[in-house]
């Protein structure tokens, strides 16, 4: 079977508007968590997130995408941007449906629509927008994409909350050796809008400190819920022969296995029931033809809520045992991104494996009855060959994905 | 309410999707197919709601996607505007 490799990164986080702006932000352990600016925070439980501040629209997009685009988009369309340039991605030499797009989303266009139920409610529908029939929509971002870029091949979106980006890495790989050429694939997500708010603090796993660095301090004893970001990342993916009959200008890494399983039935087991997180992790080794011993570090997906900490550690413990890997929690300092979290961490790993060092986790003290060895402090230069990647999504998604060095 | 003109229709337009693409003239950007200029049809409804809304100008959804260039959209909406007058 051609392996899947991955040759362009675009990133749009908190803490860094692009790949080596965000990558060098995290090596230093500079947060992008603070007190939410884009509406007033101050009526909901939880007042902090990871924003993207300072994104001007009309620095990087065509004015005519702007009207019909959520904020979201924007920046996806901006890490698409990178990832094509990253890649060396002439998409006009590519055969007509060569190219799809395969993103995933959590909640859409949120802030776009709305301020369209807003136009709605306030001034009568002759006020909304006609591109609120899409601009809304979970699809939208990878319509958006497929449009700009000319990019005609199997396309689609998968929702899984945060686990669904890992997933849309996966079904791009599928596509893959299927038949296409290339994917643009990942997400970039976020909804920092009251109505995106309402939602993500009715799950009551939000921290509602005040504090950015007391906010999201997962596998610490004083862990008490996350604090959520947007942005996320956008990767160019191949097969390895056409990548490199192309001479693609660089080839990051390979995905070397994934699987994603489905928690059981809530009150049938547990809380911190690692049994479906566990199954996901075996699976994705299996898939990568890898045993235990050939992951040498794990990005964790750290969620910060006690019972959820506790069964993430448990399947890296089950599946490990006592080798106490090295695990890495970069997104200590961008917030959960949702669906961006996976694909941003799939790209942070493969930085990782690129450059031998592992970022630190900020805030967190991580406590020694998780058995984990979290980065803290500084980074931690090793030698890496392949890292497990996990997310999980809100109601019992799981994911787990292998990726591999490029040599 | 401004008399509608071109100048006008201009600034609707931008207003509801955005600068247009490479056109250096007002003349010939009158005269420009709206998928020329980058506006999709979904732009032209757009721009023809808030027609509607700021002007009470009512056009069917196929005279919108039929309407082609700004100029021809100017004339659908000033014979309306005409008529009610």
């Amino acid at each position: 079977m051609n392996a899947v490799v991955v040759t362009g990164l675009g990133v749009v986080a908190p803490n860094g508007l692009s790949t080596e702006e965000y990558w060098n932000a995290t090596l230093a352990a500079r947060s992008g968590i603070g007190r939410i600016t884009r509406f007033e925070p101050e009526r909901y439980p939880a007042t902090l997130a990871g924003e993207i501040r300072g994104f001007e629209p009309a620095a990087h997009l065509p004015g005519r995408l702007v009207p019909q685009t959520d904020h979201s988009t924007r920046l996806s369309l901006v890490a698409a941007d990178e990832a094509v340039r990253d890649a060396g991605l002439d998409t006009g030499q590519l055969p007509e449906y060569g190219v799809g797009v395969v993103t995933a989303n959590s909640a859409g266009g949120f802030e776009f629509g709305h301020q369209e139920l807003d136009n709605l409610w306030r001034k009568g529908p002759e006020y909304v927008s006609a591109y609120q029939s899409f601009a809304w929509f979970y699809a939208v971002n990878t319509g958006q994409i497929s449009i700009r870029h000319g990019l005609r091949g199997s396309s689609g979106v998968l929702v899984a909350d945060e686990a669904g980006g890992l997933d849309a890495l996966a079904q791009a790989r599928r596509l893959l050796r299927r038949d296409l050429d290339a994917v643009l694939t990942g997400a970039v997500d976020g909804s920092l809008c009251p109505w995106g708010w309402i939602a993500q603090t009715s799950t009551g796993q939000l921290s509602t400190a005040e504090d950015p660095a007391l906010a999201y301090r997962p596998f610490d004893e004083r862990a008490a819920g996350f604090v959520p970001g947007e942005g996320g990342a956008i990767l160019v993916v191949e097969d390895e022969a056409k990548a490199r009959a192309r001479h693609a200008p660089r080839i990051h890494g390979r995905i070397l296995g994934h699987a994603a399983t489905f928690d059981p039935r809530p009150g049938t087991v547990p809380a911190d029931d690692a049994s479906a997180l566990t199954r996901a992790v075996e699976l994705a080794l299996a898939d990568a033809g890898a045993v235990p011993d050939d992951i040498d570090a794990v990005f964790a997906d750290a969620a910060g809520v006690p019972h959820l900490d506790r069964a993430e550690a448990a399947a890296l413990g089950a599946v490990f045992g006592a080798r106490e890997l090295p695990v890495a929690v970069p997104k200590t300092l961008t917030g959960r991104l949702c669906a961006g979290a996976g694909p941003l961490d799939v790209a942070t790993a493969l930085l990782a494996l690129r450059d031998g060092v592992l970022p630190p986790a900020a805030h967190t003290q991580p406590s020694p009855r998780y058995g984990l060895r979290v980065v803290v402090g500084r980074p931690l230069e090793l030698r890496l060959r392949a890292v497990l990647v996990v997310a999980r999504g809100l109601g019992g998604f799981n994911s787990a994905m292998v990726v591999g060095a490029s040599h | 309410m401004p008399e509608l003109t071109m100048g006008e229709l201009t600034r609707i337009l931008r207003e509801c999707a955005g600068e247009g693409e490479g056109v250096a003239h007002d003349g010939e950007f009158a005269d420009t197919l709206f998928t020329d200029l980058g506006y999709d049809s979904l732009a032209v409804l757009e721009t023809a709601s808030r027609l509607k809304r700021d002007y009470g100008v009512e056009l069917t959804d196929d005279e919108v996607v039929d309407v082609g260039t700004p100029a021809r959209l100017l004339e659908l909406a000033r014979r309306q505007i005409a008529a009610r007058s």
